[in-house]
């Protein structure tokens, strides 16, 4: 579903990521870890197509097209949902009217016609459900006065509402208890079918006691290291980055 | 200036050809459109009030409305101390000019303890082919514990360059609570200077809210005199411009007296090359002792030719006060268009969203909720080019909200 294909990115003229190669498969839930500062972040926002990165070199192929030229609104379009580390705050929009807009606009672009009013509410309450979301959303402004738990669990309400094919979740467990740390966790799990795949960010082991991947990838000084089963965050939670950061230095590593 | 009986005289002639009912209150041929408002309506065509023979209704609260003309003749000793009693030194060219030269308007009188339900709508349209100056004169008193809205439209319809200069004085008694809500859309040919002055006793509220949709050339005057301790005003505003459209917004409050507590929010949209001014000053006196005065003065250029002159201006004699003033001019935020953008809304869209934001907040001050519903829908149509004019305010056929009226309103 997605192929990185050796990807170079620099921010005003420092390379950032060297290299990245990456395949996601339907069905697939990777994980990538590694220390702070390694580029995972710039990796979710180049895949976003956010502005002010430099793409020196490689390709992103999604569902076999090269989206390297099209914009963030059109990859959103062909299925591409990033999950972010510090939701923007927008007062004045309500979570009812961004929602409807970005699900009808998706949707113009899949050749479907709009949800009506009715129709839409429909579906916003029972994906209010999968993140145990309350609050009456035609009211409330997008992020606006939410908690740390509350802005990461309305980043996982907006996935459920897109049913995005390729889910990016940039840090979603940073900032949350445990409590709600275990209602993204479910809500991720419960939105996983056979058909999307989903690539979590992380530093942490603890995500992945919920989140269960098939491959954890290492990345560190702007490439991917290392790559392995499951257990490999475990080691990593055991063990840190040191180790990593010495093999890769005696050229043990990719 | 054609007087007033010959608008009158074709109205009826009319009617008298077309309705079945040719004794249908005058009113109805105003007919504003916002659902569930129960508005009184006070039409007020070409600078005169439109009547039957009713010039001054009085209700039997007390409530008196009507024709300001009417009302010096019938009620001298109700109107004349509120009439044309501004300060020498808040006077210019203009507000003299009206003085003497005024032809009609509304007087609105509440008297003491009276809470009025139903807003009062005061809608001046102008409709000629032919050159038109309109000078009106309202006077708006709200007694002891006493509380009003007043809905103002101001409308122009194609066809002939008008000016209109219009004085609003309001006087509200102790305790007295006032909100008083302004529309305008305004046809580029026309010009609108807006002279509002309020006197304020203690404990008494003035909140007003003005926007601004289509602007001709519009001057918006409001000064408040905080006269009494615990005296509050709350003025918010949003200016819509586009083309070579122009609003300018002069805001005066003087805090004269103690504990009283003012604020000022005022946003503007400036597309092409349209220009804005925001002038907000306020002065607080020497004995005027814990005084709060809040100035916000936010801004939206959309092109490097829009233009914005913003003074948010604060002067203060007294030393125990609380006050800020503060004005922004800038673009939309990228952060939030690319989160907008991140779920599949497209740029253009995203834009309008966020401008629509921007503005509506503006709207949420207004109390009356189908009134705020009505204005969030009109800044949505505004942005998105759709509203040229408030299209639900036309003479409508009363029975059936949807059908205008055909009358060739180039004859009234």
């Amino acid at each position: 579903m997605l192929k990185i294909e050796d990807l170079h990115v620099s921010i005003k003229g420092r390379e950032i990521l060297k290299g990245v190669n990456l395949n996601v498969n339907a069905g697939e839930v990777h994980a990538i870890m590694g220390p702070n500062g390694t580029g995972k972040s710039t990796l979710a926002s180049v895949i976003a197509g956010k502005d002010g990165y430099d793409v020196t070199g490689g390709n992103i192929i999604f569902k076999g097209k090269n989206i390297m030229d099209m914009s963030i609104e059109d990859r959103a379009r062909e299925g591409i949902f990033i999950g972010f580390q510090y939701p923007v705050e927008i007062p004045g929009v309500s979570i009812a009217n961004f929602m409807r807009t970005a699900l009808n606009e998706i949707r113009q672009y899949r050749g479907l016609d709009p949800l009506n009013g009715a129709q839409f509410l429909k579906l916003m309450n029972e994906k209010k459900k999968i993140v145990e979301l309350t609050e009456k959303l035609s009211t409330r402004s997008v992020n606006e006065g939410f908690s740390g738990g509350e802005k990461k669990r309305n980043e996982i309400f907006q996935m459920a509402m897109l049913e995005p094919m390729l889910s990016i979740l940039d840090e979603t467990d940073s900032g949350l208890d445990i409590d709600a740390l275990r209602i993204v966790a479910n809500g991720v799990t419960k939105l996983k079918t056979k058909e999307n795949a989903t690539i979590v960010i992380t530093h942490y082991q603890r995500l992945l006691d919920y989140i269960v991947p098939d491959v954890v990838h290492v990345l560190f000084d702007g490439k991917i290291v290392k790559s392995g089963p499951k257990e490999l965050a475990l080691e990593l939670e055991k063990r840190g980055y040191d180790w990593i950061k010495e093999e890769y230095e005696q050229g043990k590593l990719i | 200036m054609k007087p007033f009986a010959d608008y009158l005289e074709q109205l009826k002639q009319y009617r008298l050809q077309t309705q079945p009912d040719p004794f249908r209150p005058v009113e109805e041929y105003f007919k504003c459109q916002v659902a569930n408002m129960g508005s009184i309506m006070l039409p007020i065509l070409n600078g005169w009030y439109v009547h039957e023979d009713m010039p001054l209704t009085t209700y039997e609260n007390g409530v008196i409305a009507g024709s300001i003309k009417a009302a010096i003749a019938q009620y001298p000793e109700l109107i004349n101390p509120y009439l044309c009693k501004l300060q020498e030194n808040e006077k210019s060219g203009l507000i003299e000019s009206n003085e003497h030269e005024f032809t009609d308007g509304i007087f609105i009188y509440v008297p003491d303890n009276t809470k009025v339900e139903n807003p009062f709508q005061i809608v001046s349209l102008v409709n000629s082919r032919e050159d038109l100056l309109v000078q009106n004169h309202n006077v708006i008193y709200v007694g002891n514990n006493s509380e009003l809205s007043i809905i103002q439209c101001d409308d122009s319809t194609k066809y002939g360059k008008t000016f209109i200069n219009v004085v609003t004085e309001i006087t509200l008694s102790e305790n007295a609570r006032l909100h008083y809500y302004k529309t305008e859309n305004k046809e580029a040919e026309s010009m609108l200077f807006n002279h509002i002055f309020v006197n304020q006793k203690a404990y008494s509220q003035f909140h007003s809210n003005a926007i601004t949709f289509n602007a001709g050339y519009v001057c918006n005057d409001i000064h408040v005199n905080l006269n009494e301790p615990f005296a509050e005003a709350n003025l918010y505003g949003l200016y819509l411009v586009d083309k070579t459209q122009k609003c300018n917004n002069h805001i005066q409050v003087r805090h004269h007296a103690t504990d009283c507590k003012s604020s000022q929010l005022y946003k503007g949209i400036m597309d092409d090359e349209s220009e804005a001014t925001f002038h907000g000053h306020v002065v607080v006196e020497q004995d005027a002792q814990r005084t709060a005065a809040f100035q916000t003065n936010r801004n939206l250029l959309l092109t490097d030719k829009a233009k914005i002159n913003t003074k948010p201006f604060l002067e203060i004699y007294a030393d125990d006060v609380q006050c800020s003033h503060g004005a922004t001019v800038g673009q939309l935020d990228e952060e939030a268009l690319y989160y907008l953008r991140s779920r599949g809304i497209g740029e253009r869209s995203a834009r309008k969203l966020l401008m629509f934001a921007f503005a509506n907040d503006i709207c949420q001050h207004v109390e009356i909720q189908a009134l705020k519903d009505r204005l969030s829908d009109m800044v949505q149509r505004r942005l998105n080019g759709e509203l040229t004019i408030c299209d639900q305010c036309m003479w409508h056929d009363a029975e059936n909200s949807n059908v205008i009226f055909p009358i060739d309103a180039s004859k009234l």
